[in-house]
């Protein structure tokens, strides 16, 4: 087994992790924490290709560095949205967030 | 068909040493009860998958791992918490359809990627990667890249700010 194949499968196993995280936990909070597990991954990948690819380049890390740079505007909008739901609502659990589907 | 045919150099230990830390981390994050144990340990996952970046010769990354992820995005979550509710725990295995369905699912995906992972072959790289790597980052993204670098510029100015827009307690009318 390469290297590369054994980053890719750990990427696999934390973008699953990551994946049951978003599905399963009730803190809406921890839901952006477990998409920013997600986004790791996917970093993992590229700056993994970047080294074992068929072509070593620079260019997966610094795709990875524009997918760190959306991820931490994502994070500061998403706490945002969730600190005026918390206001109007008192909670942060996302079952309760459900306006649009009454 | 499983052939580990692993050598152990002091790499593959290292890579070894750092995933079982970044998967740790990431299994106790699901399992904890407390939210603010589950921020916590994200960001030890945070911080070995910057040691796997170094690892692979990223080392411009792996920094910019170590600045973002664990000292910016994990204490604003960490503020995020302390500022909603953070005396609750989650409660054990509330929703256990659910939780059964989405884990069968998360198996199912994983083994797909496994499978098509150990199915791939991978030709040897052709080339390396140059040594100083920040150097070859920078000129690269202010020569190639100089028009995504300052997209990327505007959406995170444009994010912050509505961001605070958002966040900003409004005025009460009159």
């Amino acid at each position: 087994m390469s290297m590369l194949a054994s980053y890719l499968t750990l990427a696999a196993v934390l973008f699953c992790i990551g994946f049951y995280g978003v599905l399963t936990k009730r803190n809406a909070i921890i839901v952006l924490l477990s998409i920013e597990l997600m986004l790791n991954a996917v970093n993992l990948n590229l700056v993994a290709f970047s080294k074992y690819g068929v072509n070593p380049a620079l260019t997966g890390q610094i795709f990875s560095l524009f997918t760190m740079t959306v991820a931490a505007a994502e994070a500061a909008v998403g706490i945002a949205v969730l600190i005026v739901l918390y206001r109007s609502k008192a909670t942060v659990n996302a079952d309760e967030f459900d306006e649009l589907r009454r | 068909m499983l052939n580990f045919n692993i050598d152990f150099t002091g790499e593959f230990f290292a890579f070894f040493l750092l995933s079982v830390c970044a998967i740790v981390g990431a299994v106790l994050a699901i399992n904890f009860a407390k939210v603010v144990h589950m921020a916590l340990s994200l960001a030890f996952t945070f911080v070995s998958l910057a040691g796997l970046f170094i690892l692979l010769q990223a080392e411009f990354v792996a920094f910019v791992q170590v600045l973002l992820y664990v000292g910016a995005v994990t204490i604003l979550m960490i503020f995020g918490i302390m500022m909603t509710k953070h005396q609750d725990e989650e409660k054990a295995r509330s929703r256990p359809l659910l939780e059964t369905l989405a884990a069968i699912g998360c198996l199912c995906l994983f083994g797909i990627l496994f499978y098509a992972i150990r199915a791939a072959s991978f030709p040897l790289p052709a080339a390396k990667l140059p040594d100083n790597n920040t150097l070859e980052i920078g000129k690269l993204l202010y020569s190639a890249y100089a028009i995504p670098f300052e997209l990327v510029s505007v959406l995170l100015t444009v994010a912050f700010i509505g961001a605070v827009a958002l966040a900003k307690r409004e005025e009460e009318k009159p």
